[in-house]
Formats: C-alpha cells, sequence, structure tokens
C-alpha cells in the first residue's frame, strides 16, 4: 500500500519535472518509477511509513525555517559594517551512522545558520563543521544533537 | 483581483530574491576566506535564486510552470550542499589558507594524522 503512495508520488514528481500533466504523461510516470521502485525493492521493504511520514514533514519545516534564517543571518553578517567573525572547523561527533542519513545531516548544517560541513572522517564518527562563529565549540555540537539530528533520528529509526 | 495579488507577490519575491543574490555577491567579495565565503555562496544564493524560481513560477499563472519552477528548487536544495562541501573539502586538502580570525581548526589536527604532509599554517 506505502509503496503505491510512493509510485504515485513519484510518477506526480515525473509529470511536475517534465511540465506536462496529460493522462498519458502521467502513466508514463507511473511506470517509470514502478521500475525505479523494482530495481530498490529490498531498501524500501517495511512498513510503518504512514507513521513516519508525519515525522519526515515536521523535519522538512523545520528545515525550510532554518534555511530562511540562515540566509537572514548571512544577509546581515554581510551587511553589518564591523563583521565580528570567529570562523573555524570544529569536530562534530556523530551518533547517526547510515550514509544516508549522515548525507541528509550534512545537507541540512550545511544550509542552517553559520555552519556547513566540509568533511567527514574516514571512519564515518566525525562530521567537520565550519561555523562562522566557533567562540564555543560545546554550544554548537549541541545545538545540532538536539536539533536535526534527534529529528532524523526520530523520523528514520 | 486574484491576479492582481499574484502579480503582487511575484513582484515582492522577485525583489527580494534578487535582494538575497546581492548579498550573496556581497559576502563573497567582503567575507575573508574561501570558508566563509561558502556561507554566503550556498545559503543566501539557494534562497536567493529559490525566490526568483517561485516568482517566476507564480508570474506565469501556470500550474505546470510552477510545478516545474518547485522541483528546480527542490534540486537546488539538493545539489548545493554537495557543491559547497566539495569546493571546502578539495580547499582545505590544496592546504588553502584560512582567515586570520580563524579560532580552531579540528580537521587540520586530523590531517596531520593521516598524512605525513606538514599543513599550511591554519592560524
Amino acid at each position: 500500500m506505502m509503496i503505491f503512495v510512493i509510485n504515485v508520488i513519484f510518477a506526480l514528481l515525473w509529470a511536475a519535472v517534465s511540465g506536462s500533466f496529460t493522462l498519458l504523461n502521467l502513466a508514463f510516470g507511473f511506470v517509470l518509477s514502478a521500475i525505479a521502485l523494482y530495481l530498490l525493492r529490498e531498501q524500501t521493504g517495511g512498513t510503518g511509513y504512514l507513521f513516519r511520514a508525519r515525522r519526515i514533514l515536521s523535519l522538512f519545516l523545520l528545515f525550510m525555517k532554518e534555511l530562511a534564517l540562515s540566509a537572514w543571518k548571512v544577509a546581515t553578517l554581510v551587511l553589518s559594517p564591523t563583521m565580528n567573525l570567529k570562523p573555524g572547523i570544529f569536530a562534530f561527533p556523530l551518533t547517526v551512522d547510515r550514509d544516508f542519513e549522515i548525507t541528509l545531516l550534512a545537507n541540512m548544517i550545511t544550509l542552517t545558520p553559520g555552519t556547513f560541513s566540509v568533511d567527514v572522517s574516514d571512519d564515518g564518527r566525525f562530521l567537520y563543521v565550519h561555523a562562522i562563529d566557533c567562540s564555543d565549540k560545546e554550544a554548537a555540537i549541541r545545538d545540532i544533537q538536539n536539533g536535526f539530528e534527534r529529528k532524523i533520528l526520530e523520523a528514520f529509526r | 483581483m486574484i491576479e492582481f495579488l499574484l502579480e503582487i507577490a511575484a513582484a515582492v519575491l522577485l525583489v527580494v530574491g534578487a535582494l538575497f543574490a546581492l548579498v550573496a555577491a556581497f559576502g563573497i567579495i567582503r567575507l575573508p576566506d574561501v570558508y566563509t565565503r561558502m556561507h554566503a555562496a550556498a545559503k543566501a544564493g539557494t534562497v536567493g535564486s529559490g525566490l526568483l524560481l517561485l516568482a517566476t513560477g507564480l508570474e506565469s499563472q501556470d500550474p505546470a510552470i510552477f510545478a516545474r519552477a518547485i522541483a528546480a528548487f527542490v534540486f537546488f536544495i539538493l545539489t548545493a550542499p554537495v557543491s559547497s562541501h566539495l569546493l571546502a573539502r578539495a580547499a582545505h586538502r590544496a592546504g588553502c589558507e584560512m582567515a586570520a580570525v580563524t579560532v580552531r581548526d579540528d580537521l587540520a589536527e586530523d590531517d596531520l594524522a593521516h598524512t605525513k604532509k606538514k599543513p599550511n599554517q591554519t592560524n
């Protein structure tokens, strides 16, 4: 059932990207996404998607809010006459360990206020984050742990 | 009436989006090193182009074009962090110096542990 819903969403995405909402194009998108989902059948198996959808939505909303805040913060920083910078790179200890979760967290950190991810350590235990205000490393780590990382864990565990 | 409101919304989005793009450009000039510049390019740039795309979609008053603009924005959100991350990492590996005001660099210590190469002066 859930796979079917994802399939429909993918078909709509296809129609959005190709810019035509005709019945024929929707059907074609449906077939395409069915093929894609078939290729990923081992990863997409399992239940509880509907329950998760709400948390994923809340993660998405948090992300949008942070993105707007982040652009605003950069704007005020750049336009202030005296830029008070204390930049630096700190190592963020990762709790999430699956590749797509790390990717998601890294991307979200990049688009949130004052921080962006530079590198992941080879063993996947640390994320190197560049912060525009790195005067308090512990506080920055706490912010990410209580914000995005917790939301990601709630949404995907 | 609806059309008028849409026009107003599109105009506002257009101006705000252009302002954010301008701020991103200012940031690239004013900030001291490549890493802080990536902040301006990745964030203000993403929001600026996203608002411009949204304005285009609203202005067209065509669901197909609007949907395409939203899809383009989503792809922008997916790709902008990846490119800024790769640029910053490449810069760090190439030994690009950080600004004098930099307070710490954990990555340099990690690099030092991995390679015998002496890292460039970081602060």
